[in-house]
This record gives structure tokens, sequence and C-alpha cells, in this order.
């Protein structure tokens, strides 16, 4: 019952972020602020992450190639699908949760603490609309980043391939132009499009809503991220079974 | 005015306002007292309209809340000021920009001609040299100050103010207490704070209601408390050492 509750409140809030906008002057500078602190802010842990992703799949591919009849391509070709298709949008996605969705529900929750929401509030002004619509907007440029992870990822598959030896870069460069079908891109994007709404909303859900201390802070952060990766990969079946299935 | 009629609120089974039924006059300081849990605060987040009363009404000069539209609630809250607890200043913005929020966000006054308010706003709180202070950097009374400013930066005609001295040393209280007096009789508004501090009641209570279990237990002004003899309030008021032989040199005075 309280899941249904949760749903609904969840459903209200969406709706309310897009009601009775705030003055576009100061929306803009938010929509920055929040481009610097949600998307470019979280650039080198992206980077970081998505060379070892890549470097690891292009090993773990290269390590279970034991046929001799299999080319060597396969590995460039298995990399680049991997991480298109999976590693960039999703697992990201996962990390962005955790990274991105902790600061938004902290900060939220912290200003519902500290009665900085009432006062927004009585002020007059849509704290939704004020807190969370910057956020959604920023999150529009999501797709940018899992285009960077896609191609710093296969990126550290080729590095990986080449400095362990397990096939030449041409053989490698070869396999990632194998079969390509646009389309998984699309699908990747169109993805990481959906991923970047719940990364944006939920966590401002589990902040805005979010009642007691500062202790309070810490465990609706928790919550949030697991809610986050709960949706996140439920809405991942979805997505890949309605564009791929 | 603001009139109040009957307002009930409950959470769940606890009922936490019981049929309030009370006036706020313009031009005074109008103080809320009652110990922890008597519901003070839901009380005036009633008045604020960030909680909706079960029952009851509430009238802004004649306009009842409840049946004003969404827009014309807009307006109305921008005739409000309110000075929180904790300050509820925005971390991420510096002093001068916290008080220049609400013309920021309902004016389309010039950067000049916000700054030039900002800073008369600011010395009317005896606030200098602060402007490009964040919060974090300045002390709580600092911070208080900051927060009146704010409240009273788009000349408001109803300022509310919930426990405005708490957590301050008492003559940092007693400087927030007059202030908000003096801005009270200088703009002519009407005030409404939530407080359990004995030093205010006595300091700038004009009129005074105390709440006990959600029941307006009494009303009065400053000098109606002394004589009172209602349990409830002189349990309350008189709890300490030093306002009890206040309030016995008092008598002996009188008689």
């Amino acid at each position: 019952m309280n899941y249904i509750s949760s749903i609904g409140s969840y459903s209200i809030m969406v709706w309310e972020v897009f009601k009775k906008p705030t003055k576009w002057s100061i929306m803009k500078s938010l929509i920055l602020k929040e481009i610097d602190e949600l998307i470019y802010g979280s650039m080198g842990i992206v980077i970081f992450i998505s060379v070892f992703i890549g470097g690891v799949v292009a090993i773990q591919t290269a390590l279970n190639l034991t046929n001799p009849l299999i080319p060597k391509d396969l590995i460039g070709f298995a990399t680049r699908q991997s991480v298109i298709l999976e590693f960039a949008p999703t697992f990201t996605s996962i990390i962005m949760a955790g990274k991105v969705g902790s600061y938004i529900t902290s900060s939220i929750g912290t200003m519902r603490v500290t009665e900085q929401i009432d006062a927004l509030e009585v002020m007059g002004v849509n704290s939704l609309n004020y807190l969370v619509f910057p956020k959604i907007i920023a999150m529009l440029f999501y797709p940018f980043v899992i285009a960077i992870s896609m191609y710093v990822g296969i990126f550290g598959g080729l590095i990986a391939n080449s400095l362990g030896n397990y096939s030449t870069s041409t053989e490698f460069i070869q396999g990632i132009q194998l079969d390509f079908i646009p389309f998984h891109v699309t699908y990747s994007f169109i993805k990481s499009v959906v991923f970047a709404f719940i990364i944006a909303t939920i966590p401002s859900f589990h902040g805005y809503y979010m009642e007691g201390g500062a202790l309070d802070v810490g465990k609706a952060s928790t919550t949030s991220f697991v809610w986050t990766s709960v949706v996140i990969i439920i809405s991942n079946f979805v997505l890949t079974q309605l564009l791929l299935g | 005015m603001i009139e109040v009629e009957n307002l009930t609120k409950s959470f769940g089974d606890v009922q936490v306002l019981k049929g309030i039924t009370t006036s706020f006059e313009k031009g005074k300081t109008n103080l809320i007292i009652g110990q922890s849990g008597s519901g003070k605060t839901v009380f005036m987040k009633c008045l604020l309209g960030l909680m909706v009363p079960d029952k009851g009404t509430i009238s802004y000069d004649g306009r009842m809340f409840s049946k004003l539209t969404v827009k014309e609630k807009r307006n109305l809250r921008q005739d409000m000021g309110m000075v929180f607890q904790g300050s509820a200043l925005f971390d991420s913005m510096t002093v001068e920009e916290n008080v220049m929020f609400p013309m920021d966000m309902f004016t389309h006054q010039s950067r000049s001609e916000m700054e030039d308010r900002v800073n008369i706003v600011l010395k009317r709180v005896n606030l200098i040299d602060a402007n490009k202070k964040y919060p974090a950097e300045i002390s709580g009374g600092m911070q208080k100050r900051v927060a009146i400013a704010r409240a009273i930066v788009m000349n408001p005609k109803y300022l509310f103010c919930d426990e405005p001295n708490s957590g301050l040393d008492p003559k940092t209280a007693i400087l927030i207490d007059n202030l908000i007096q003096e801005i009270t009789k200088e703009f002519d508004i009407i005030t409404v704070i939530n407080s359990h501090d004995m030093n205010s009641v006595m300091e700038i209570g004009e009129k005074i209601i105390f709440l006990q279990h959600g029941i307006k237990e009494w009303e009065g002004t400053k000098n109606e408390i002394f004589k009172t003899n209602n349990e409830a309030v002189t349990n309350f008021v008189y709890s300490s050492e030093l306002f009890k032989k206040v309030r016995q040199m008092y008598i002996e005075e009188r008689d």
C-alpha cells in the first residue's frame, strides 16, 4: 500500500514540477549551475570507469576465445556491443545514481531540514519547479555523457587489447566496424534519456519529501540510491524488450 | 487584520489544534506562547498556508485564504514575510543574494535598484559589510538579522517569526526583539511571533496568546499577564525563580 502511495506522490510531484514556472532569468542560471554540477562534474568519474570497464570487457572476451577458428576481431566486436548496448548507458547510470542521485537527495533534503523549502513556499515560489526542473533539464545533456562513455570505453578496450597482445589494433578496429547497426546507438541514447529523467526525479522525490534531521538525510540518500537503481534496472529490461525484442 | 475562526488540525488520531479563534491587529506584535508540543508551530504553518487546516477559516484583511485562487494565494504570499527558527537562509547564496532573492523572483527591477534596496534593508537591521559573505561565515545573530531583512525587503503586510531569538545570547535576543517591534511600528504591519522566551513576552508582547494542548488557554497583553490568575499561564510564564520574584514584586508594588 505504501509503494502505491509513493508512486502516487511521485507522479503528483512530477506534475507539480512543470506547473507555475520560475522566472526565466533565474531559471537560466539555475540550469547552467546544474549542468556544471551534474553533467560536467561527473565527467571525470564516468571517463575513469568507462576506460576500465572497456578494458575489462576486452580482456575477458580475449581470454575466453580459446578456439583458434574464432577470428580475433571478435574482441573488438564484443567490446563495442557490450559497451554500446549495456555498459555505457546502464552501468554508468547506476554509478550516476550513486554520485548524482545522492547529491540531489542530500542537497534537497538538507534544504527541507533547514526549512529553506518552506521559505521558498512562503515567498510564493513553486519550490518543486525551482529545485527539480533545472535538474531535469540539465540531465537532458546526459546522452552526451553516455556518448563519451561509449567512445572512451571502446578506447579502453583497444588499449587493454594492445597492452595484453590479445590481437592487433587493426583486428580490434575491424571488429569495432563489423556488422555495425546504428540503431543500437539510438537505442542506447533512448535508454539514457529515460535513465536521466529517473536519476533527476527519484532522488529529488526522496529529498523533497523527507522528514527528520541530519541523520535522516543520510538515510534518504541511501534509500534514493536503492530505488533509483531498481527503477533503472526494471526500465532497462522493459526498454530492451520494447526496442530490441 | 488576520482573523482566525475555529481552527482545527489533526495528524492521524492526534488533534494538534482544537478550535482556535483569535485575531491579530495591524501595528502590533502578537506573540503565540506555549510549551513545546502545544501546537504553536502547526498554528503558524496553518497561518502561512504551509498546512491546510481540517476545519476553520483564516482571513487576511477580509480575504479568506481557503477561498482564494492559486494566483490570489501567490499574490497574498508576496505580502507575507517569514523569519524561520533556523533563519532558513539559502546556503549557496551570499547575504546580498539572500535578501535580493524575493525581489529578483517577483519584480522587474534593475540590478542596481535591487542592490540599493538591499543596502537600505540591511542597514535597517544594522548589518553592514556583510553583503558578500555566505550564511556559514556569519554568526547566528547576524543570520537572524539577514532573515529579517529578507522578510521585510518586499514591504510585507504580515510578518511571521518562528522563535526569532532561539539559540541567541540574551543581549542579541533583546536586540532582535526590539528590531522586530520597531519594524512592526515603522511599517505598520501585522507581526505574529512564536516564542517560548519569557523575555520576549515581557519586552514586546502587545498581544499574547497562550496555547496549551492545542487549545487557546489565555489571551491578553503583557501587562495583563502579570495580573492573570489563570493557573496554566502562571505555571508556564512564571516557571523560573526570576520571573516568580518579578511577579511578586509587581503584585506588592500594585497593592
